[in-house]
């Protein structure tokens, strides 16, 4: 039932290639298409074990810093992104009453759309990035975990952190080819009220299929310190990384 | 100025144009979050009946948002045209509907009088198939390598996407599309990355796979302006200048955008002269939301915000506009019926305004919608006489993680309606042995050259 060009699925995880009945799809391609819906969709409403994430960090020497937005559920969460940008009173309180010191820069890690994707990839990309920031010089603030979060969330932690550069990991939101694929926003300069021109995102992270983790860190790093050096992130911050510019920082 | 009424003793009133207009859009998920939307049915029908009492002159002299304060204000103020506004000038928002249903011929000559809150305000008071009726009288045709929108036809963008921008997985893509007639509207890539080389090799990629195979059709690589203006500075081959754009100055801002970034990259991309049968260079993006998303919407509701939009795509005269209507999410469109409604009100507001009009028939995965509901938008779509689709592998973007429609679709669609491609196109399909001449896949189109030119995946840089 498959078309010639079926084997060119080797290149993608793109629905090439399928056949037809008539104009239409062929009944078994239709079927695993509404199977894979229904797997998207019980993703997206999947709660994330934040505690179960912080203790992974903490077997690995990292101390995770536990912070709230103020939805409790993932129905509100879908309908309420206003609130997934701002933490809750007790988190608030607790990062303005902390001592203050200069970091480069704030890791934020959130569930987002995909409670898996941070379970699957997130403790190993948050190593890579540790290690690639680590070659870099750079210095890292408290990782800091908050279920529940919208890309701006990052804005707000990182002004009370006082921090130069604030980045965070978000769970995107589940497709049917991949329901586990991280993104990494940064921001310079993160105040509250900072729009999405002033962000750089890096997408589809989840190795295999997608970006692995050691170009993603890799890339972040990069985009950080350009962001240093030039004052600056988001659309005026193009990305023209050499090939293999991390690797070659310990040949200077 | 004041609006109010009373029904059966009970009073209605609403402060200004800006909130009545709100208060009168058919129920949506975007309204609601940003507290703009009728808090009852009752209050939205009485909108609706004030609003339509409102003299569609008022949306010159009571601007929703001030032009002292937003560039798109000033740019609807300039573009309106008082001569072609003449045959509605003494309309009200609901004369001028009874006055657009009344009528059969063309409609394109009242655009260049209309602006956008004056389609936008007369959508709110038409069910779907006012929608639908009226949006079909209203042809756009627009040119660069091929013609888009002529009577009878539906276009589709080939949209490859890879998550990783793998060049051998989007030709792979590519190849399924064009083998099932896809992509005369454009091949349109979404890169996963802006990096400046990544978009430089996707472009060399498209371009070459265009001029090997002689397709009459256009590439896009669908990055900020600012990275396409940068890769023209260095010599990429550009046919197609991409932009998401809003409704207001500040939502632009969000995009890291303004009307004079458009102008110069217009401009550029002009220059090259790349196109053929016509140079119309720009293809846009919108979406209702986009405006609330930045906080950017100045209390305006986020479908006359989408209208306004189309007031900035008119000025590039672009190639394509195309609304991706549930892309966002369920906190602007809840579910398959505000998805189906927005897409029938941006198609008919774009076509009335003057634009080559297309839709992304999509939904992700946290809405409340499923494939059964883009088939019915995409045959309403259809019946209206919307200019372009997506073409997506099994309508599952793998990178974008959301479904649109796929190849099939448009095949279907073509069947049910005796929509064809673009006429350069369908010759070239016909010439390939891919179409049979009676608007269908050949039943022997596995025997197509351009299968066993693509089998090694030739097309791609060596």
């Amino acid at each position: 039932m498959t078309d010639p060009w079926f084997a060119l699925r080797r290149f993608t995880q793109a629905r090439i290639g399928q056949g037809r009945a008539g104009c239409a799809t062929p009944t078994s391609a239709l079927l695993e298409f509404q199977l894979a819906h229904a797997m998207a969709r019980d993703a997206v409403h999947q709660p994330w074990c934040v505690g179960g994430f912080a203790e992974a960090m903490a077997a690995k020497g990292l101390q995770p810093l536990k912070l709230a937005t103020p939805i409790a559920d993932r129905e509100r969460y879908l309908q309420r992104p206003d609130l997934g940008r701002c933490l809750d009173q007790a988190s608030r309180e607790y990062l303005q009453s902390r001592p203050v010191k200069a970091y480069d820069a704030a890791l934020i890690i959130s569930n987002g759309l995909s409670s898996a994707a941070v379970d699957k990839h997130g403790l190993a990309l948050l190593e890579a990035i540790a290690d690639a920031y680590s070659r870099c010089r750079l210095s890292l603030g408290p990782v800091c975990l908050a279920p529940n979060a919208r890309v701006a969330l990052a804005d707000e932690i990182g002004e009370l952190l006082n921090v130069c550069v604030s980045v965070i990991i978000v769970g995107e939101r589940p497709g049917l080819s991949a329901a586990d694929s991280l993104g990494v926003y940064l921001t310079y300069a993160p105040r509250i009220g900072n729009t999405d021109a002033v962000r750089n995102c890096l997408s589809n992270i989840r190795p295999p299929e997608g970006l692995s983790y050691q170009a993603a860190a890799a890339k972040l790093a990069y985009l950080t310190r350009q962001a240093l050096q030039r004052g600056l992130s988001g659309v005026a911050l193009k990305d023209d990384m050499p090939d293999n510019w991390l690797e070659s920082l310990g040949q200077d | 100025m004041n609006y109010s009424a009373t029904v059966k003793g009970k009073n209605f009133s609403f402060g200004n144009l800006r909130m009545l207009m709100a208060k009168a859009s058919p129920r949506r998920a975007a309204d609601e979050l940003a507290g703009l939307a009728a808090e009852s049915e009752v209050e939205r029908a009485v909108a609706q009946q004030l609003l339509a009492d409102a003299p569609l002159r008022l949306f010159i002299e009571e601007p929703l948002i001030a032009p002292e304060r937003d560039e798109v204000s000033r740019l609807i103020l300039e573009q309106q045209d008082t001569a072609a506004f003449v045959p509605i000038a003494g309309l009200t928002v609901g004369g001028f509907r009874d006055w657009l249903l009344a009528d059969s011929s063309d409609l394109s000559a009242l655009a260049p009088g209309l602006m956008p809150e004056m389609a936008a305000a007369v959508s709110k008071i038409m069910r779907n198939q006012d929608l639908i009726a009226v949006a079909r009288r209203c042809r756009v045709t627009s040119r660069f390598r091929n013609t888009i929108g002529l009577p009878g036809r539906l276009s589709t963008r080939l949209q490859p996407n890879h998550p990783t921008d793998d060049p051998r997985g989007i030709a792979a893509s590519i190849l399924d599309g064009l083998m099932y007639g896809s992509g005369d509207a454009v091949i349109g890539i979404n890169p996963a990355t802006d990096n400046l080389e990544n978009v430089h090799v996707l472009l060399t990629l498209l371009d070459e796979i265009i001029r090997r195979h002689e397709i009459p059709t256009q590439s896009c690589v669908l990055s900020h302006v600012t990275t396409s203006i940068e890769l023209m500075r260095r010599g990429a081959p550009v046919d197609l200048v991409f932009q998401s754009i809003a409704g207001t100055e500040a939502a632009n801002r969000s995009f890291g955008i303004d009307l004079a970034i458009l102008r110069e990259a217009k401009a550029m991309a002009e220059s090259l002269n790349r196109g053929g049968a016509g140079n119309q260079v720009m293809y846009f993006e919108t979406g209702q939301g986009s405006a609330l998303s930045a906080n950017a919407h100045h209390g305006v509701d986020a479908q006359t915000c989408e209208a306004r939009a189309y007031a900035v795509a008119r000025e590039f005269s672009p190639l394509l506009v195309n609304t991706v209507v549930g892309f966002i999410g369920p906190e602007y469109l809840y579910d398959g019926k505000q998805i189906i409604r927005a897409g029938l009100e941006d198609h008919f507001c774009g076509k009335l305004l003057g634009l080559p009009m297309g839709c992304d028939i999509c939904y992700t995965n946290h809405a409340e919608a499923d494939q059964n509901d883009m088939d019915n938008l995409l045959t309403l779509l259809g019946v209206a006489g919307c200019s372009y689709i997506m073409g997506i592998p099994g309508s599952d973007d793998v990178m974008l993680a959301y479904q649109s429609t796929s190849f099939h679709d448009a095949l279907y669609l073509r069947q049910l309606l005796g929509l064809r491609p673009a006429p350069e196109f369908e010759d070239w399909l016909e010439r390939m042995g891919i179409f049979d001449g009676g608007n269908r896949l050949a039943d022997n189109r596995f025997k197509a050259p351009l299968l066993s030119n693509f089998s090694g995946l030739a097309g791609l840089p060596s």
